[in-house]
C-alpha cells in the first residue's frame, strides 16, 4: 500500500528560542523498510520524529506520508497511519489500567465496544502482555511498560511504526524480548537509538544525523564500517562489530 | 488545616458539599467551553506535582523548622482560577481518601476553604491586581505573599466557622479564632514566600508559561461579577443553614455570636489557653482524688474569658446529667456488647471467607496438575 | 518529607488491595460509594454527647473488612494515624466542658471527655470507612462511580491523571530531594534558595511532561472527547447491598440499640 511511504523534503525546524534543531533533512523511506536514525545527543533525532506525526510543525520543508502531505486537515488520518512509541512509557500510559490505555486509541477511532475488546485482547497477546490487562500502569516493570506502550499504538493498526529509543533503560532480557517482538512486525519501522547493536540487528538501512543535517544514508553495515564517519558524528561501531576485548588482549 | 468528618454536623457538611459540588460543576463547564483540551492533562499532572513537591523541604531561617509548598496559590497562578479550583479539589479528594486528611463529608468544607478562597478571592482580587500588566520579581514576591496570607486567613476562618456551627467541638469561638488565625498567618507568610520563589524561578526560566497563564483568563468584568455572585449565593445558602441551625440548636451559635460582638478581650487567649492546659494536666493527674468534685467547682476553674460558655450550658446540662446517668451506663454496656457482636460476626465471616478461598485455591491447583 | 514518601507507599498498597476479588470487590462502585455516604451521614448526625449509640455502627467496617479479606492491622494502623487536627480540636472539649455527665463508681466523667470520646469514635468510623471504600473499590473505580453519579467529566478525567502521575512524580521528587540532601551538610544547603530552584525545575519538567502526555493523546486520535470503555451494571447484588446496609444504618440511627440491649443486660430502666 502506498500509505507506507514516508517522504521528508528539506525539513527545517527552528525552536522559538532560536535553536535550529533541524537545518535541512530529506529522505524517502519505502514500504516495509526498517530504518535506524542515529546521531549524537542534540543531533535532532527526537525533533525529527516529532514531525512525523505532526506533534511539531516544520518551520520549513514538507512531509508526505503515503502520498498525502502532512497538514492540519490530514493530521487525524496521518496520526492513525503513523504509530508513535514515546521514549518514556510513563508519558504514554496515562489511563487507569492497561486495558483502558490500549482501548484509548480504538475508542477515539469510534470502534464499537465489542471490537475494542477484541482488538485490545489481540494486541496485548501479540506483545505478550495479556496477563497485565487489569493492572494499573504504575505497577508494571520497565519492560512491561514498554511492551504495553507498543500495544497502545498497535491497537490503532498503524502502517508505520516510529519508536524513540525503544531499548532505553531495559535490562538485557527485556531488551532481547523487545528486539524479538520488533523484528516480527511487518510495518515500515523507523527507530532512533543509541543502542547501535539493536540497530544492527533490526535495520537494513541507517540515516546518520549530525547537527541537524543528514550526514549519511545507506545500508547499515556499510555505515557501521565507516570509522571516520562514525567518529566525526560522535558515534562508535556497535560492540558486536568490534573485536572481542578479552580475546584480542589475550593474543597480544 | 483540614476540616474533619468527626467535627462536622450533617447540615454544615451537606451544605458545604453542595456549595463545592456546584462550584466544581461551574468550573468544569467553564473549562470545557473556554480552554483547549491540553489543559486537562496539565491540571492532573500539576496536581500530582503538588504531592511530589510536598516531599521536598526547606529550612525556615530563624526557627530552624522546615516548610514545604502548600499548593493553592501556585496552582491559581499557573492555571487560573477555574482550573486551579478543580485541581485543588482533586488534590484534596486524594488526600481525603488515602491519607485520612479530613474525610468524605468534610471534603466539601475543605474544597471550599482551601480552593475557593485562593482561586476566587486571593488570586483575582489581590494577586492579579497587585501584579498588574508588567510583572517584576519584586511585585511577584509581594503579591504572592499577600495573596497567600489572605487566602489562608479566609480558609482558616472558614474552618473555625464550620466547626463552631457544627457544635461538636466545645472550643469557644474567640479562643479558636485566636489560635487559628495567627498560626495561619505564619503558614501564609511561608507559603507566600515559597510560592513567590518558585513562581519567579519559572518566570525567569520560561516566561512564556507565565505569560500564557496570565493571558488565557484575563480578569475582565465577568470575573468580578461572577465571583461576587457566587459569594452572594454562598452567603445566602450559609445564612439559610445558620438560621436553621440557630433555631434548632441554640447553644453553640448563640454564644459564638455573643462572643463575636461581646466585650471579651482577645489578648489573653495564650495565657488562658495555657492556664486551661495546666489545670487540665493537674486535673488528670489527680483524677481519682477529685472524682467527687462537684460540677460547680469544676466550672469555677475555667479561665475567665470563657465563663459565659459554662453558664449558658450549666442549667441545661445539670438536668441532662442526672437523667443521663442511668441511660448512659445502660447505653455503654449495650454499646460494648454490640461491639463484641460486631467483632464476632466479622470473625465468622472471615473464617468462612478463608475456607472458601482455600477451597477455590485447592480447586485451582487441582486443575493445574493434570 | 519522609512521611509523604511513606504515605505514597501506603497509597500503593491500599491501591493493590482493591485488586482483590471478593463479593464486595465485585460490586459496582456506585453501590459502595452510596452506602459509605449514608453511613457517614448517619454517624455524624448524632449529638455531641452521644457515644454508646455509635458502637453498633462498627458492624459495617468490621463486616466489610472480613468479607473483603482486607488486612485488619493495616487498616487499623492507618486509622490510628488519625487526622491530627481532630485530636487537636477535640482535646479542648475536656478543657472547656467540665460539667460532670456521668459517674462510673467514684469516677466522675465530664461532658468534655464524653464528647471527646465521641469525636474519636466518629473519627475512627468515618476515616475507616473511607479507607475501606478505597480498599474494596480502588480510587479509579470510586472516581468513575462519582462520575456516573453526576461528577463532571472534565473533573473526573483530570482527577484520574492526577492519580496516575502521583506515582511518577513523587519518585522523581524523591530522587531530587535525596540528591540535594546528599550534597548538603546538616541544615546548610537546605534553605529556601536551593528549594525554589529544585522545585522550580521539577515544575518545569512536570510542565513538559504534561505537554508530552497531551502529544501522546493526540497521537492516538484524541479529539477532546473521553470515551467510557467499560460498562458495569447496577444489578440485583448492588441493589441488595445498598438496601440492606442503608436500612440497617437508618434503623440504628432511629433506634437506640445499645440502650435496648443494655437495659436487657443490666436491668436498669431508662
Amino acid at each position: 500500500m502506498s500509505h507506507h511511504i514516508v517522504e521528508v523534503k528539506n525539513l527545517q525546524h527552528i525552536y522559538s528560542d532560536g535553536t535550529a534543531a533541524i537545518k535541512d533533512v530529506s529522505f524517502i523511506i519505502t514500504h516495509g523498510e526498517s530504518v535506524g536514525i542515529i546521531g549524537a545527543n542534540g543531533a535532532g533525532k527526537s525533533t525529527l520524529l516529532q514531525h512525523l506525526n505532526g506533534s511539531l510543525e516544520p518551520t520549513g520543508g514538507s512531509i508526505h506520508i503515503g502520498h498525502t502531505p502532512l497538514t492540519k486537515g490530514t493530521l487525524p488520518d496521518i496520526r492513525r497511519t503513523v504509530g508513535m512509541v514515546f521514549q518514556d512509557p510513563d508519558d504514554q500510559l496515562f489511563m487507569p489500567t492497561v486495558f483502558d490505555d490500549v482501548a484509548f486509541g480504538p475508542l477515539n477511532l469510534g470502534y464499537t465496544p465489542a471490537d475494542v475488546e477484541e482488538r485490545v485482547t489481540e494486541v496485548l497477546e501479540l506483545v505478550g502482555a495479556g496477563h497485565l490487562r487489569d493492572k494499573p500502569p504504575y505497577h508494571l516493570s520497565g519492560g512491561e511498560k514498554k511492551r504495553v506502550a507498543i500495544a497502545t499504538v498497535l491497537s490503532m493498526s498503524p502502517d508505520i511504526l516510529v519508536m524513540d529509543e525503544p531499548t532505553n533503560g531495559l535490562d538485557p532480557f527485556a531488551r532481547r524480548q523487545l528486539i524479538k517482538l520488533m523484528r516480527d512486525f511487518k510495518h515500515t519501522r523507523i527507530f532512533t537509538s543509541h543502542d547501535l547493536d539493536m540497530v544492527l540487528e533490526l535495520c537494513n538501512r541507517v540515516i546518520v544525523l549530525h547537527e541537524g543535517v543528514v550526514r549519511a544514508d545507506g545500508p547499515t553495515l556499510e555505515i557501521f564500517n565507516n570509522d571516520k564517519l562514525l567518529s566525526e558524528c560522535r558515534l562508535e561501531k556497535p560492540f558486536s562489530m568490534q573485536g572481542c576485548p578479552v580475546c584480542s588482549s589475550a593474543i597480544k | 488545616m483540614h476540616m474533619a468528618d468527626a467535627l462536622l454536623s450533617p447540615t454544615v457538611g451537606g451544605t458545604m458539599w453542595a456549595v463545592s459540588a456546584g462550584t466544581i460543576a461551574f468550573c468544569s463547564r467553564k473549562i470545557r467551553r473556554d480552554t483547549d483540551d491540553s489543559k486537562i492533562p496539565l491540571m492532573g499532572v500539576l496536581g500530582a506535582f503538588i504531592f511530589a513537591a510536598q516531599m521536598i523541604n526547606f529550612t525556615i531561617p530563624v526557627t530552624g523548622s522546615s516548610g514545604h509548598l502548600g499548593g493553592g496559590m501556585i496552582l491559581a497562578i499557573l492555571l487560573g482560577p477555574y482550573a486551579a479550583f478543580l485541581t485543588i479539589a482533586s488534590v484534596l479528594m486524594v488526600q481525603a481518601l488515602f491519607f485520612a486528611d479530613g474525610g468524605l463529608l468534610a471534603l466539601g468544607c475543605n474544597i471550599f476553604n482551601l480552593g475557593f478562597f485562593p482561586a476566587f478571592i486571593a488570586y483575582p482580587f489581590i494577586y492579579k491586581k497587585m501584579i498588574g500588566s508588567q510583572p517584576s520579581v519584586t511585585r511577584l514576591t509581594v503579591a504572592s505573599i499577600i495573596a497567600a496570607i489572605v487566602g489562608l486567613q479566609l480558609g482558616a476562618f472558614g474552618v473555625v466557622l464550620e466547626t463552631i456551627f457544627s457544635g461538636i467541638s466545645s472550643l469557644p469561638f474567640p479562643t479558636f479564632v485566636a489560635v487559628m488565625q495567627p498560626i495561619h498567618l505564619a503558614i501564609g507568610i511561608i507559603e507566600g514566600l515559597v510560592t513567590a520563589s518558585v513562581v519567579s524561578f519559572v518566570y525567569k526560566a520560561r516566561p512564556e508559561i507565565m505569560q500564557s497563564a496570565m493571558e488565557s483568563h484575563p480578569i475582565g468584568s465577568y470575573s468580578v461579577r461572577s465571583v461576587a455572585l457566587a459569594f452572594l449565593v454562598a452567603a445566602i445558602i450559609t445564612g439559610g443553614i445558620v438560621s436553621w441551625f440557630a433555631s434548632t440548636n441554640p447553644d453553640g451559635l448563640e454564644w459564638a455570636i455573643t462572643k463575636v460582638t461581646g466585650k471579651e478581650e482577645l489578648d489573653g487567649p495564650k495565657q488562658g489557653l495555657h492556664a486551661a492546659l495546666s489545670t487540665l494536666q493537674e486535673r488528670v493527674s489527680f483524677l481519682p482524688n477529685y472524682a467527687f468534685k462537684k460540677p460547680a467547682e469544676a466550672t469555677n476553674v475555667v479561665i475567665e474569658h470563657t465563663q459565659p460558655l459554662p453558664s449558658v450550658q450549666t442549667g441545661q446540662k445539670a438536668g441532662a446529667a442526672t437523667s443521663h446517668f442511668e441511660t448512659t451506663v445502660a447505653g455503654l454496656v449495650g454499646g460494648a456488647s454490640t461491639l463484641v457482636i460486631a467483632f464476632l460476626i466479622g470473625a465468622i465471616l472471615k473464617r468462612r471467607g478463608q475456607t472458601e478461598y482455600a477451597k477455590k485455591r485447592s480447586e485451582q491447583t487441582g486443575n493445574c496438575k493434570p | 518529607m519522609a512521611s509523604i514518601h511513606k504515605a505514597v507507599l501506603d497509597l500503593k498498597s491500599l491501591d493493590l488491595l482493591a485488586n482483590g476479588n471478593s463479593s464486595v470487590h465485585r460490586l459496582d462502585a456506585r453501590a459502595k460509594v452510596l452506602v459509605s455516604l449514608v453511613f457517614i451521614l448517619c454517624v455524624v448526625s448524632y449529638g455531641r454527647y452521644e457515644l454508646a449509640v455509635l458502637f453498633p455502627f462498627f458492624i459495617f467496617p468490621i463486616v466489610m473488612i472480613s468479607m473483603a479479606g482486607l488486612p485488619p492491622l493495616f487498616i487499623l494502623k492507618k486509622i490510628l494515624l488519625l487526622c491530627p487536627f481532630v485530636l487537636a480540636v477535640g482535646i479542648f472539649n475536656p478543657v472547656f466542658d467540665r460539667q460532670i455527665l456521668l459517674h462510673l463508681g467514684p469516677l466522675g466523667i465530664s461532658g468534655g471527655w464524653v464528647s471527646f470520646a465521641s469525636i474519636l469514635t466518629r473519627s475512627i468510623l468515618t476515616v475507616g470507612t473511607g479507607f475501606i471504600l478505597v480498599g474494596v473499590t480502588g480510587f479509579t473505580a470510586v472516581c468513575q462511580a462519582l462520575e456516573k453519579l453526576g461528577m463532571p467529566r472534565v473533573f473526573a478525567v483530570q482527577l484520574l491523571f492526577l492519580y496516575r502521575y502521583i506515582f511518577v512524580l513523587t519518585e522523581e521528587s524523591g530522587r531530587a530531594s535525596r540528591a540535594r540532601e546528599l550534597r548538603s551538610c546538616g541544615k546548610k544547603g537546605l534553605g529556601i534558595h536551593s528549594f525554589s530552584s529544585l522545585v522550580g525545575h521539577l515544575l518545569l519538567r512536570t510542565w513538559q511532561r504534561a505537554e508530552r502526555i497531551h502529544m501522546a493523546m493526540l497521537a492516538r486520535g484524541f479529539t477532546g472527547e473521553f470515551h467510557a470503555s467499560r460498562q458495569s451494571g447496577f444489578g440485583m447484588p448492588e441493589i441488595r447491598f445498598a438496601l440492606i446496609w442503608s436500612t440497617l444504618f437508618i434503623f440504628l440511627r432511629l433506634q437506640n440499640v445499645p440502650q435496648l440491649l443494655g437495659s436487657l443486660i443490666t436491668g436498669l430502666n431508662p
